[in-house]
């Protein structure tokens, strides 16, 4: 029907020439038009006011098992409790998750109010691009309240642009029982010792420590700590700003690894398995079948989580000093987390921060979580024995060095484990791991 | 059907234009409705998969960390760069070797199963129900189950080995520099043989059984039948499924990264682990656009000289009923 084809349509003004068709053809352009405007009014809320009129401040922690999610979380609740005018939105990320999402988020230019951070190199970059609150002035007068070893890797040019949370140490936890059984009176003190104990170990067919080869960073604390030892906490800041890593302490650092990995002392697979997980290096660890693993102060909460743990028969010793080194036997290397906050977040955010670390608060986290507390007031909260071998370690601390894969640039972070890995792993000598690291430095 | 055009309108008000047959005028119309119904999916390809692609290899040309605008302009350093990174270079051997295995071993299996599973056979529905499970599971899932299974020495494989004696077969699996790339081929044989399997069954389906019936009264036995029969008539399948497979293994990810993340030390790294590696964890996002740019590449020279000189006799056959000129043909049969 021809006539029927030409109907004009009622809504349109000019029927006159409009056929079906053609008004069909602009269908789907109309469609787009809505797709597109739909798009553009997504809209973001953080630092904003809500519907009720209160100040959004929104919180990204990494804090994804329990108990830490329920009591961060309460944390938010209690705070808003006693600020009636502030809403804080909790966004909980899983670690990876978090490092991708908030990478994608430094590119866009705009970060969650409150976020949480490493310090270091990664946070770094950030400040250098211009996103981060200079908190110098603003915490000032309570920031003195918190362990000073726990602020370093948050501070630069003397500007603190983040507010830890938690501290912690890496140093061997050690399987007492086993210890006893291979007839070793007491840990070692010195590198040469160490590598001593190893080979006594394995001569009681004792498989001395645990390594998750394939995340690659457990393998990396054994160098940067035996490069610190070289080094010094000193030379180690030098070389990275230098960006050369080329120097005698570091090629010698290698050595003395390789040292470690000839006598064999890992356990079978080593270089596939992950850190934690029941087929992992906790999970060895915590099942009794190693001796030793070097490792952060999370180590004991791991081995119970992935294994079953060891109970009383854990200890902790420092990493040992190394013979002519310039670096002492009471440095430290580890880290903690903490929050930083966005250029221009509402100064409920900083409120919050002061909040969260205050000593009443650190507690409640001491006694839920178990961590290592930063304020000095709740440290008398924490009884794990293990718990206070790692802070009496810190307190006494002469020197402090953050992780690698966080002191320094992502990039030169990664080369480090990867480069180490490598050397592990039999395919790189102790030379090429600091040809690599420099070069990548140097391109940064 | 009565077209519109030959129909003169009755109201003498419409302009003369609508009631002449114009084939010109009608053609751009025609091209104007289709123009207008393309742009959405046009605007969509061009957003979505052109800009993208555009963007990754502007990035490629510089220095970049990510944050900020991209300014440290290198020219072609990233890509000159590529080729001198062993562990590039190891991605493309061990790329080349997933193919070659995989095109090699992996769908001859497949076929072999599809062609037992062909026959009758009590309880073929449920092997071949079997067989597929694997492949509907998600990759992470499949890695994380055969990580604990070859875990060394405590993982299910060195057990069953050992309990039926043979203790010194098992060993490092997915931990050794050597065998971790065997063991990945055997995992990924385990989930995707059953999909070609199933590609392969529906292409015997579609053979039909007078031709086995033909050939057999002819006096072909079973491997005349199966070389000279069903294997040519399952050709395009099997071109497909070796595009599918070759696809696949250029691209393969999601495994090797639950697994191994691609160790140890880098024995089983693929390309795309590589792109992750310096785009995600170390932030070289210039470097890591040049990966994705190779991988590209290499993707749409394989895939274009393979519909070119492999599928084209598969793509040629559907595309020509679609033609003009075989129709014109018809008719002009017809009207003879």
């Amino acid at each position: 029907m021809p006539a029927s084809e030409r109907a004009p349509l009622p809504a349109s003004g000019a029927a006159s020439g409009l056929s079906r068709r053609r008004f069909l053809g602009t269908v789907p352009v109309a469609g787009l038009g809505v797709a597109v405007l739909t798009s553009c009014g997504d809209s973001d809320d953080s630092g904003a006011k809500d519907g009720s009129g209160r100040t959004v401040v929104e919180w990204w922690h990494i804090s994804t098992s329990e108990p830490a999610r329920g009591l961060w979380n309460a944390r938010a609740k209690a705070f808003e409790a006693a600020h009636p005018d502030v809403r804080i939105k909790v966004v909980t990320l899983e670690n990876d998750a978090f490092k991708s999402k908030l990478t994608a988020l430094t590119s866009s230019g705009k970060l969650p109010d409150v976020y949480h951070t490493w310090g270091g190199g990664v946070l770094k970059q950030q400040v250098d691009a211009g996103l981060v609150e200079d908190l110098t002035d603003s915490v000032s007068t309570w920031i003195d309240t918190l362990v000073p070893a726990s602020r370093e890797p948050y501070e630069f040019d003397k500007k603190t642009y983040a507010v830890p949370n938690d501290i912690g140490a890496v140093g061997f936890w050690y399987n007492k029982a086993l210890f006893k059984k291979a007839k070793i009176a007491s840990p070692p003190t010195t590198w040469v010792a160490f590598l001593d104990t190893v080979r006594t170990l394995k001569a009681a067919g004792i498989t001395p420590i645990a390594l998750g080869g394939k995340e690659k960073w457990p393998g990396m604390y054994y160098w940067a700590y035996l490069a610190m030892r070289l080094a010094g906490v000193d030379g180690m800041q030098q070389a990275a700003e230098a960006k050369d890593f080329t120097g005698d302490a570091f090629v010698k650092a290698g050595e003395h690894l390789e040292d470690l990995v000839d006598l064999a002392p890992f356990q079978k697979g080593f270089l596939g398995a992950p850190y934690s997980s029941p087929t992992g290096q906790a999970a060895t660890m915590g099942n009794g079948k190693t001796a030793m693993e070097l490792m952060g102060q999370w180590a004991p909460r791991e081995q119970a989580a992935a294994g079953k743990g060891i109970g009383d028969d854990l200890g902790f010793f420092p990493f040992p000093a190394v013979e002519g080194g310039k670096g002492r036997g009471t440095d430290v290397f580890g880290g903690g987390g903490g929050y930083a906050l966005r250029k221009g977040a509402p100064q409920e955010a900083v409120d919050f921060l002061k909040y969260f670390v205050s000593a009443e608060s650190e507690r409640l986290l001491v006694k839920g979580t178990g961590i290592i507390p930063v304020n000095k007031d709740a440290q008398d909260a924490l009884t794990d024995p293990n718990l206070k071998a790692v802070l009496a370690m810190l307190n006494k601390s002469t020197g402090f060095q953050l992780y690698l894969d966080q002191a320094y640039p992502p990039a030169v972070g990664q080369e480090v484990n990867d480069s180490v890995a490598a050397l592990i792993a039999g395919s790189k000598s102790p030379e090429q791991v600091t040809r690599s690291v420099t070069q990548v430095a140097k391109s940064q | 059907m009565t077209d519109t055009t030959t129909a003169a309108p009755p109201a003498p008000a419409v302009p003369p234009v609508h009631t002449a047959p114009r084939p010109l005028a009608r053609r751009a119309r025609d091209w104007l409705t289709a123009v207008l119904f393309t742009v959405p999916a046009l605007v969509l390809f061009l957003l979505l998969v052109l800009a993208p692609i555009l963007y990754a290899l502007y990035v490629s040309l510089f220095n970049w960390g990510g944050f900020g605008a991209p300014s440290d302009f290198v020219g072609l350093d990233n890509f000159s760069r590529l080729l001198d990174d062993p562990v590039f270079l190891g991605d493309l051997w061990r790329g080349l070797l997933l193919v070659a295995l995989s095109v090699g071993l992996q769908l001859p299996f497949a076929l072999a199963m599809a062609v037992v599973l062909n026959q009758r056979l009590r309880g073929r529905a449920v092997y071949r129900m079997l067989f597929f499970a694997p492949y509907v599971l998600s990759e992470v899932v499949t890695g994380v189950l055969f990580s604990m299974i070859f875990a060394p020495d405590s993982g299910l494989a060195d057990r069953v080995l050992g309990a039926i004696g043979l203790d010194g077969v098992g060993g490092l699996w997915f931990a050794g520099q050597d065998t971790v790339l065997p063991t990945l081929f055997l995992v990924m044989t385990w989930k995707y043989f059953g999909f070609h399997m199933m590609l392969y069954l529906a292409g015997l389906q579609g053979i039909p059984a007078e031709l086995h019936e033909a050939a057999r009264i002819d006096g072909a036995g079973p491997w005349q039948r199966f070389r000279y029969l069903t294997l040519p008539l399952l050709g395009p399948t099997i071109r497909m499924s070796v595009f599918l497979s070759v696809i696949g293994a250029i691209q393969l990810f999601d495994l090797v990264w639950v697994v191994t993340q691609g160790g140890p030390d880098h024995h089983s790294e693929t390309m795309a682990v590589t792109l992750f590696q310096f785009g995600f964890k170390r932030y070289q996002v210039g470097y890591a656009s040049a990966i994705s740019i190779a991988m590209f590449l290499i993707s749409l020279v394989f895939a274009l000289a393979y519909q070119r000189f492999v599928l084209r006799r598969d793509t040629e056959g559907a595309l020509t009923t679609m033609r003009t000129t075989p129709v014109r043909a018809t008719v002009k049969r017809a009207s003879r």
